[in-house]
């Protein structure tokens, strides 16, 4: 068996005496989505930023095909073919879209001091890389920032297949929209996974999740509950870990408790 | 999708460019001085406001892609007088040829502004307050070392040295176009402009500047140099404050160290008046220029309307509320129709 394409052993990191993530597990392979869920502060901003290059992990093994590398930059990861779609989205709003689509990887013509910008083949391959995405009729030249949220991710999404992305980390794509356009963002993940790509998908929305995963790691409060496939966990059972499930049966166990007393007083 | 997209006439998109405003402006003040002051239809009067529109033009086109990239320099007036002051008291203190003052006055100039950049990033405090100090450094700095070495205000002219003829006519000479004089400076500004036009719309490097302007963080993560860009920037304005002091120094040979305060705040009103965002991101060379012209219609109009110089500020000051205005305006405007 090959090496899978992202591997996490025991990954951990603090901030100063803030212990943030520690001993996390995580395994994508080609063509492979793995979701990652997860409660606010549960550390999942923690572990994108690692496999990124944004932050550097100081516990366990970071492994990109099967070699361990440490990440001291974002541009070292996007050279080693990890792109990340950040829920900000990584966009200069007031840029026209295809100047987004290539900012940091401009195509030049000429040489020189006449190396110049090759604005026209950029604007064609944007339009036609996001037409691949089943992404039509968006004019390249207008401020990305015009667009919609969706359009959005699917334009950052086309960008890191484009630039021959093998794995791809979704930060919580379709967080901020409607159902529909939630709907489209998650047919370009599928798109992405049937181009052979490694997806880390962010997200706390059990039924996104569901709905596309194959593997599913579970976070909270900076520890892993763990990292099952998707024949061993149902949609329910994935909503209440998530959920912190176990803390609600506690908390419901508690409220219960405590009704009794008040319920007595109500009545004397 | 389709049919909004084609809303947007050619008409729409020219209007939609960040100079707007400042060239309604140009035309505005320019037929206002045209109209009050018969001297300023002058063909020579022309070349006048050409070249003390030049004298801010040029930090004002570096003080643009600055504030395209993001940041702010409060220090460049200042930084004008600091060249030409230690240019002077090199080549007189130490040398018999201006050009090692001229050279030397260079690398400190890019390396101030490298400074600036340096602390800027590695701090991250905002660079108003960083260049707010190297502002007032700079100004103590420009007063008091001339007083130690000079034992003066001002330095003592050079203009008997070896290399002034030659540096004179980089700097600072003239030349005849239809019988009018006009200044060299006017032409380096002009080139300027299109090199900085250049880098904005056809090198990567301008595509970066936008992107940090407009979304640094997004820039880092996509991997732009933010850094090398940043720092890259405030040395630009260092080069150009560097070239406004030069010219200076070989126009009157002689410097005075109190000069320059106050300057910093017309480059950064010319850029905002040629469609820079105070928030960075958007902007433009062109506006810049056209930003400098109102600058220099404005100073030269009200002398030839043979008014009190004193109205000069209030002018500029309304005349910044006035084009802001507008860009707001016309902003609004697109936005209703995109």
């Amino acid at each position: 068996m090959t090496a899978p394409l992202l591997r996490l052993t025991g990954v951990g990191k603090s901030y100063g005496a803030v212990s943030a993530l520690t001993g996390v597990d995580l395994e994508v392979g080609a063509g492979e989505i793995t979701c990652v869920l997860g409660d606010n502060g549960a550390g999942k901003s923690t572990l994108i930023k690692i496999i990124a290059g944004v932050h550097e992990h100081d516990e366990g093994v970071v492994e990109l095909g099967g070699e361990a590398i440490r990440l001291t930059s974002p541009r070292q990861a996007i050279d080693r073919g990890v792109a990340t779609v950040y829920q900000d989205l990584a966009i200069a709003p007031l840029m026209p879209v295809w100047a987004n689509f290539f900012l940091g990887h401009e195509l030049l013509k000429g040489r020189g001091p006449f190396r110049r910008m090759d604005i026209a083949r950029m604007r064609e391959i944007t339009g036609a890389e996001l037409a691949a995405m089943g992404i039509e009729g968006v004019d390249v030249e207008r401020p990305i920032g015009g667009l919609s949220g969706g359009q959005r991710q699917c334009v950052a999404i086309a960008r890191a297949v484009h630039f021959g992305a093998k794995v791809l980390i979704l930060d919580e794509p379709t967080a901020a929209l409607g159902v529909k356009q939630a709907g489209v963002v998650l047919r370009h993940i599928l798109a992405a996974r049937a181009r052979g790509l490694g997806v880390v998908f962010i997200t706390h929305n059990p039924h996104h999740a569901h709905s596309v995963g194959d593997r599913f790691l579970i976070l909270q409060r900076g520890r892993s509950l763990g990292c099952f496939p998707k024949a061993e966990i149902a949609l329910e059972d994935l909503t209440r870990r998530m959920a912190g499930g176990v803390e609600l049966d506690e908390l419901a166990h508690e409220l219960a408790n405590r009704g009794a007393p008040a319920a007595r007083m109500a009545g004397a | 999708m389709d049919s909004r997209v084609a809303l947007k006439s050619p008409l729409t998109r020219r209007m939609a460019t960040p100079e707007t405003g400042a060239l309604a402006g140009v035309v505005l003040v320019y037929l206002f001085f045209f109209a009050v002051a018969p001297p300023f239809r002058d063909l020579s009067s022309l070349s006048t406001v050409l070249y003390v529109s030049s004298i801010y033009g040029i930090p004002a086109l570096a003080v643009a892609l600055l504030m395209i990239g993001g940041e702010f320099d409060l220090s460049s007036g200042v930084a004008v007088v600091s060249s030409a002051l230690l240019a002077s008291m090199i080549s007189y203190e130490l040398t018999a040829n201006v050009w090692v003052g001229v050279g030397l006055s260079l690398a400190a100039a890019l390396g101030m502004g490298a400074l600036n950049g340096y602390l800027v990033i590695r701090t991250g405090i905002p660079s108003f307050l960083v260049t707010l100090g190297s502002f007032f450094m700079l100004g103590g700095l420009n007063l008091a070392g001339t007083r130690l070495i000079t034992g003066s205000v001002a330095t003592p002219s050079i203009s008997d040295m070896d290399g002034f003829a030659s540096a004179q006519a980089l700097f600072a000479s003239s030349f005849e176009v239809a019988g009018v004089s006009l200044r060299v400076t006017v032409l380096w500004w002009l080139l300027f402009a299109a090199l900085a036009t250049w880098a904005l719309r056809r090198a990567p490097f301008g595509n970066w500047i936008f992107a940090v302007g407009g979304a640094p963080l997004s820039a880092r993560a996509v991997g732009v140099p933010v850094r090398r860009v940043k720092i890259g920037l405030f040395m630009t304005v260092g080069f150009a404050a560097w070239f406004v002091g030069m010219h200076q120094l070989f126009a009157f040979d002689t410097v005075q160290s109190g000069e320059g305060v106050g300057k910093e705040f017309y480059y950064i009103i010319a850029a905002v008046v040629g469609g820079c965002l105070l928030t960075g991101g958007q902007g433009s060379a062109v506006g810049a220029v056209l930003g400098a012209l109102i600058f220099g219609m404005t100073t030269q109009g009200i002398v030839y309307a043979g008014w009190n110089p004193d109205w000069f500020k209030f002018f500029v000051g309304a005349l910044l509320l006035g084009v802001i205005l507008l860009n707001a305006g016309v902003r609004r405007w697109q936005e209703a129709r995109a």
